[in-house]
């Protein structure tokens, strides 16, 4: 017998497996259904009813890209929090409470400053 | 019973569950903004127009999916097949209701009970982010890119305000599982207010907030906005394949509400009365009306208020949303220092 902690993420994959079959089924029958006829204008890229000029991938602005790193530094620092504070707890027990706290102070002021620092460098001005 | 089935017949419980849900939040949004706009909205498909949405669902399946000449295969049929996972898995760690007893046997009704329920949660939204980049890279065309850029940026600004916002619910209850999380918040406080995660108002304000930006809704829809780049990452899409994505964003927004009442509202806490055996049905009910109180809220919100403008919305993310919910971590943080083990003056 599969303990709990296993057991769970049994059910995590049944859960997958039966979404995907669904999903696959449903696919499938429109597959069936569905009238197939590719050819013509229909199958052009959409671009309001004019034919399209160049190609399909344009150039986005790299600001999406910082974007992009900002939330790299954000969601790994969740990483830390997390764990942080589930053992908020365990920390006091050991007598260790205060030192917890203030340690995750520190690394949540560090954070900030990154934030006004990205800030002040005009990363969130749009011109 | 052996695992495997038993997590079979939980999981057609919780996507048939969320199938039936959304047939009716699709009928629901439209009936209610109707009514805030004064108009009649559907009402000829079955009694008020009710069985609406399943006829728009069995139409897209007669209709052909085309595929424009530009598509990357693969990545244009992943899409909204990943789309509608993420959205249906997510459902799995919610609780619906109170353990109910059969037989002796006591069954949670949830999916499953992680014991990293919230991380789980986290993690299927940030999934969610590469349907939409995969659907707008894969269509080859400009719209669907543009609105696939715009769209991606939004949801991990957001997600990073998501994720701090639940921080302060975690150190509350010690645990991210999320029926933990719901049972921590049973019975009252001072004797009158149930004790709801209510308290950590600013957390719940962040995290409904960034759930509207999440599932790209009414002011944060910026990423189908028609006048501008007609329906975003979803151009190209055409009949059952458009009909996934629109199935996902319905399930994405049920979701979110039923996230907000489990984890802040109390989820199926409240008064249960009468004999035992109508007695289970309450938590359920408690569970539902406060999911669609905030379903209705979401609606609200979409007839009321303007689209915001993109850098406006940015700015807001990132320069207020997160620095405040940094700060609300650490007054949390300390208040539970004083409660749990004292700061140096006591």
């Amino acid at each position: 017998m599969l303990n709990q902690y296993y057991g769970d993420y049994v059910t995590v994959a049944v859960f997958v497996a039966v979404g995907a079959v669904l999903v696959g089924a449903a696919i499938g029958m429109s597959k069936m259904i569905a009238p197939r006829a590719p050819g013509g204008f229909k199958d052009v890229p959409y671009e309001s009813g004019i034919e399209p000029i160049l190609g399909g991938w344009s150039q986005s602005h790299i600001r999406y890209y910082i974007f992009a790193l900002l939330f790299l530094i954000f969601d790994v620092e969740a990483v830390f929090i997390f764990p942080w504070a589930l053992q908020l707890e365990y920390f006091d027990s050991i007598g260790r409470g205060m030192f917890a706290l203030i340690e995750m102070f520190v690394f949540i002021a560090i954070l900030l400053l990154g934030l006004v620092y990205a800030i002040r460098k005009g990363v969130l001005k749009w011109e | 019973m052996s695992i495997f089935i038993e997590a079979a017949i939980r999981a057609v419980f919780v996507f048939g569950f969320l199938l039936v849900t959304v047939i009716l939040l699709v009928w629901v949004e439209r009936k209610f903004v109707s009514d805030l706009q004064n108009r009649v909205g559907p009402d000829r498909a079955g009694p008020w127009g009710i069985l609406q949405t399943l006829a728009d669902g069995m139409k897209s399946f007669f209709k052909e999916s085309i595929r424009p000449t530009n598509v990357e295969v693969a990545l244009f049929v992943a899409a909204p097949i990943i789309a509608l996972m993420t959205a249906l898995l997510i459902f799995m760690v919610v609780p619906i209701g109170a353990p109910v007893e059969i037989n002796g046997t006591e069954y949670a009704l949830v999916g499953a009970d992680l014991n990293v329920g919230l991380l789980y949660v986290l993690a299927l939204s940030s999934m969610a982010v590469y349907a939409i980049v995969f659907a707008g890279w894969a269509s080859g065309s400009k719209y669907p890119l543009l609105g696939s850029v715009r769209a991606s940026a939004q949801m991990i600004s957001y997600e990073a305000a998501m994720g701090l916002s639940l921080v302060p619910v975690v150190l509350f209850a010690g645990s991210t599982s999320i029926t933990t999380i719901v049972e921590q918040q049973q019975g009252t406080f001072l004797g009158v207010f149930p004790a709801w995660n209510i308290v950590l108002l600013p957390s719940f304000v962040i995290f409904l907030i960034s759930g509207f930006a999440e599932t790209n809704r009414a002011p944060f829809d910026l990423v189908e906005a028609e006048q501008e780049i007609v329906g975003g990452y979803h151009t190209e899409y055409s009949g059952f394949q458009f009909a996934l994505f629109f199935l996902a964003e319905y399930i994405a927004v049920f979701n979110i509400s039923a996230l907000t009442a489990v984890l802040f509202l109390g989820g199926w806490s409240g008064p249960v009365f009468g004999p035992a055996w109508i007695a289970w049905v309450w938590p359920i009910g408690w569970f539902l009306l406060k999911t669609w109180a905030i379903v209705l809220f979401f609606v609200w919100v979409r007839a009321s208020l303007p689209r915001m403008r993109y850098d406006h919305l940015m700015s807001f993310g990132w320069k207020k949303l997160i620095p405040v919910s940094l700060a609300w971590i650490i007054l949390v943080a300390i208040a539970i220092g004083i409660r749990d083990f004292g700061l140096p003056w006591s």
